[in-house]
């Protein structure tokens, strides 16, 4: 397949296609609107299930009638509407069934804004519904990463029966940008053993996240516990620029992530030391990596479009055995690569007065 | 299973249906909700469906439903049966998706995704039980709690004033054109089971012909959450319920009519 100029949205949408999605329900939101768009043209074409749903609480219930089919099936939305989804996503974990959730992050709290923000790592990562468990969480840079972290979210989904997230945020899914998309794969037709398909010469499958006696409810959560814990063992993913010799480590996910490296790159260019850790797998946090290179660094700097969230992951993997700072911008406002620059300065002369000597700058924005 | 063992002189008049499960249910001493489950069952027997029907339970008394029934099943989260039946029914077609909902559940929290599916004309069957209050919970007024009924949230009598009227469901998914079967039955005697029964299975004609979207509304008793025995709960729902939510036909269209 040839690159060609692909918008974030519909990348993801085709992605999802060529994985063999067989069910999409979503409900309009910007900016992951033309991902809904996307698929009610594609998936009618090929013969699968479009929906627009009246809600996204009736999508992501819908996503659960349809995963308790054992189909792949997906939904896609932004900010507000994720949070409505929390809901049927609590249901779904607490079912033990595979789907895809695209969040097209942006700004809020509230209504906010439509433009691009990171403030859902909380909401996504911490549980993104109620109960003790954590859905799996992607985190793609550029459009390219947006079509092959779509593809390995359904492979993730499968593999441990789990919720993946795609988080993306506004300015992935609204940016066009040449990448390439994989082959179509062809669509799965055998169902797994639990999937409701009707008891025909078997018992009767059922599918519920109900345990009135304490001792069963616990019993099912550590089965949970012991899944994300095979996760966190195996699929801790990341990037990391010019960590050989870094002194002060950049991290950031995402489209924050990806400006931070253009500051990086100026910075060696005027011989700061410093390095990049751009973790592709929300949850799991790349803890393991991240607590290794703890060891040969000075400091972290935490760059987020956000108030600072994922600093909190950073400040776990770390052990408070180095200073942790923090630049972010909140709102939709989109950090330009000269202020991390400035940031990456500003912490890198204060490395220099020795230790004890650093203040970790949790606001450096005007 | 529970066999029964007939000699050469006796004749087998009464069964468990095949399509209901051998087990105990949580459901209270004068209860409506087995009678409910007992015609559904015998109606998915006649028509041959087990096999290939897929029970959506609600939040609710029923929560359970999914186990009482001998076929697949699934507990949806509170009122979002219909969401979660359409999603089962738009990838499996070919399948029977039934959603039995209370009146908290279908009327109050789930109202958009019933009414959402009716106007998609959802091909699928809704047992709805209307007793007038949350049983599970413990009897706090319902979206078709009557004027004046105790509960133990209107611990006064419903006050139009302060909480509304009831809502008629049937009445107001009537309205949609892509609901194709809609009517209202009682559980309180033996005519009106026979006649529930009866609507039972037309609705599940209506999903196996790909009509569009069938629903029938049950009035059924809540002793216990009532504060009434049994017999006064069958009482209650003749005298009271009734008046407040007329039985009747309220959708059938044409085609339905033929079956």
């Amino acid at each position: 397949m040839a690159k060609e100029m692909l918008k974030g949205n519909i990348a993801i949408a085709e992605a999802a296609v060529r994985a063999g999605v067989e069910a999409y329900f979503g409900y309009p939101i910007t900016p992951q609107t033309e991902l809904l768009e996307h698929m009610s043209k594609r998936m009618i074409e090929l013969q699968r299930v479009f929906l627009q749903a009246e809600s996204e609480v009736a999508a992501i219930n819908m996503v659960y009638g349809a995963a308790c089919t054992g189909v792949r099936v997906m939904t896609s939305s932004s900010s507000p509407g994720f949070s409505l989804m929390q809901e049927g996503l609590s249901y779904i974990a607490g079912s033990d069934l595979p789907c895809v959730v695209v969040d097209v992050m942006r700004g809020g709290p509230g209504l906010g804004n439509i433009l691009p923000s990171q403030g859902d790592y909380f909401q996504i990562t911490r549980s993104a519904g109620h109960g003790d468990y954590h859905p799996i969480v992607l985190a793609p840079s550029s459009v390219q990463e947006a079509i092959d972290l779509t593809t390995l979210a359904f492979d993730l989904a499968d593999q441990y029966r789990h919720i993946v997230i795609v988080a993306a945020d506004g300015l992935i899914g609204q940016m066009m940008e040449p990448a390439e998309l994989p082959p179509m794969q062809s669509v799965r037709t055998n169902r797994p053993d639990w999937a409701l398909t009707g008891a025909d010469g078997r018992q009767p499958n059922s599918i519920a996240s109900f345990y009135l006696k304490a001792e069963e409810e616990e019993a099912f959560n550590q089965k949970i516990q012991n899944r994300l814990h095979e996760i966190r063992d195996a699929e801790q993913r990341f990037v990391e620029y010019y960590t050989d010799d870094c002194e002060l480590l950049v991290v950031g996910y995402g489209s924050a992530g990806r400006i931070a490296l253009s500051a990086v790159q100026t910075a060696r260019d005027n011989g700061i030391k410093v390095g990049l850790f751009r973790p592709l797998t929300l949850w799991p946090f790349p803890e393991k990596r991240l607590s290794e290179l703890t060891d040969m660094i000075g400091a972290c700097l935490v760059v987020e479009m956000s108030a600072g969230q994922m600093i909190e992951d950073v400040r776990l993997a770390t052990g408070g055995q180095i200073p942790v700072g923090f630049y972010g911008r909140m709102g939709g406002v989109i950090p330009m690569p000269d202020e991390i620059l400035q940031a990456i300065t500003t912490h890198c002369r204060q490395l220099k007065h020795g230790e004890g000597a650093f203040t970790p700058l949790e606001r450096v924005n005007s | 299973m529970m066999t029964t063992t007939l000699n050469e002189t006796s004749t087998l008049v009464y069964e468990r249906p095949h399509s209901l499960a051998a087990c105990n249910t949580n459901y209270c001493p004068g209860c409506t909700h087995g009678v409910a489950h007992r015609l559904l069952a015998e109606a998915i027997d006649e028509l041959g469906l087990r096999e290939r029907t897929i029970l959506v339970a609600p939040v609710g008394c029923s929560v359970f439903a999914y186990k009482y029934f001998n076929m697949d099943g699934c507990e949806a989260a509170h009122g979002r049966a219909p969401a979660m039946a359409t999603g089962i029914k738009r990838v499996q077609p070919d399948k029977m998706v039934i959603t039995y909902q209370g009146d908290g559940d279908l009327a109050s929290i789930g109202m958009a995704e019933i009414v959402h599916a009716a106007a998609r004309g959802e091909n699928i069957t809704t047992i709805f039980v209307n007793n007038a209050i949350y049983g599970m919970t413990g009897g706090q007024m319902a979206p078709t709690s009557l004027p004046g009924q105790k509960t133990t949230s209107s611990p006064f009598g419903r006050d139009t004033i302060l909480t509304g009227y009831p809502v008629r469901m049937s009445e107001l998914l009537s309205t949609l054109d892509g609901a194709a079967y809609i009517v209202r039955r009682s559980l309180h005697d033996i005519a009106n089971i026979r006649k529930a029964k009866k609507a039972i299975l037309t609705a599940l004609k209506v999903q196996m012909n790909g009509m569009g979207f069938s629903m029938v509304e049950l009035l059924s008793s809540c002793p216990t959450n009532w504060g009434l025995e049994p017999v006064e709960a069958l009482h209650w729902i003749e005298h009271n319920m009734i008046p407040a939510f007329p039985l009747g036909d309220y959708k059938v269209i044409a085609e339905v009519r033929s079956l």
